[in-house]
């Protein structure tokens, strides 16, 4: 569902050179598991995000492999290490081929 | 393409496997799980944090985190879900911790198990019992 797939991030706009910094980030998605069924006992198909990727000046941050086992509206918290000014890159892969992303830029107070 | 007897051999047995083992469909276990991961390698206990409330009233959004520094990767399994793998971070080389927090859902109660791969392939495991009040799996 590309339409209603809306990302969140949070990044703290400034850091001092080599901090580690917390992002938060979500992103709206129904992660339907496959294991469901419809009120007829139809199973309703499986519908997940089933990768995020995050990287900071083209340098990877996490890669995370989602399984239908994570939460509607799928939440990753963790720290990233800042050396420099530059911009982080939030993707967001779907099952339909779908990709969702986001960017940040940080600078160096 | 051309394709030589042999290399159409190769093929034709690739479609056979994969019609054996339908990807999806066959849920993996925690064992096959934990083999594919650990590569047959003894867990370790000490190195690695999860953290997990004692009791989740809704297993649909339960909160887990895990702390495992010097980790490439951890994994997480949830034992009694129809489907155990959960989820693997992957840290790369700008993380500033080997340290992820995320909302998973859980059926039943059961044991919620995060497995830490370090950079030298040792595994380290901490386990955790999640007591759950009502299950997130729809019915």
């Amino acid at each position: 569902m590309a339409e209603d797939a809306k990302p969140r991030v949070k990044v703290p706009k400034s850091a001092a050179a080599g901090d580690v910094v917390t992002i938060k980030s979500l992103i709206s998605h129904k992660m339907e598991s496959g294991q469901r069924k419809d009120a007829d006992g139809n199973l309703i198909p499986r519908s997940i995000i089933n990768r995020f990727t995050c990287d900071f000046n083209g340098v990877n941050v996490i890669d995370v492999t989602i399984e239908p086992a994570v939460s509607t509206n799928p939440y990753f918290e963790f720290d990233a290490r800042v050396d420099a000014a530059g911009e982080f890159k939030f993707t967001w892969y779907d099952d339909d081929g779908s990709v969702y992303e986001d960017a940040k830029s940080i600078e160096i107070a | 393409m051309k394709l030589t007897r042999r290399e159409s051999l190769w093929i034709c047995l690739g479609g056979v496997a994969a019609a054996a083992f339908p990807m999806g469909v066959s849920a993996a276990t925690v064992e096959e799980l934990t083999a594919a991961f650990t590569g047959g390698a003894a867990p370790g206990t000490t190195g690695i944090t999860l953290t997990a409330p004692e009791i989740a009233e809704n297993g649909n959004t339960v909160p887990v985190s895990v702390d495992a520094p010097g980790a490439v990767a951890i994994m997480i399994l949830a034992t009694g879900n129809p489907e155990p793998a959960v989820v693997t971070f992957n840290f790369g080389p700008a993380a500033g911790s080997q340290a992820a927090s995320t909302r998973i859902r859980l059926a039943k109660t059961q044991d919620v198990i995060a497995m830490a791969r370090m950079a030298d392939g040792s595994i380290v495991q901490a386990q955790a019992t999640i007591k759950v009040t009502i299950g997130g799996c729809g019915g």
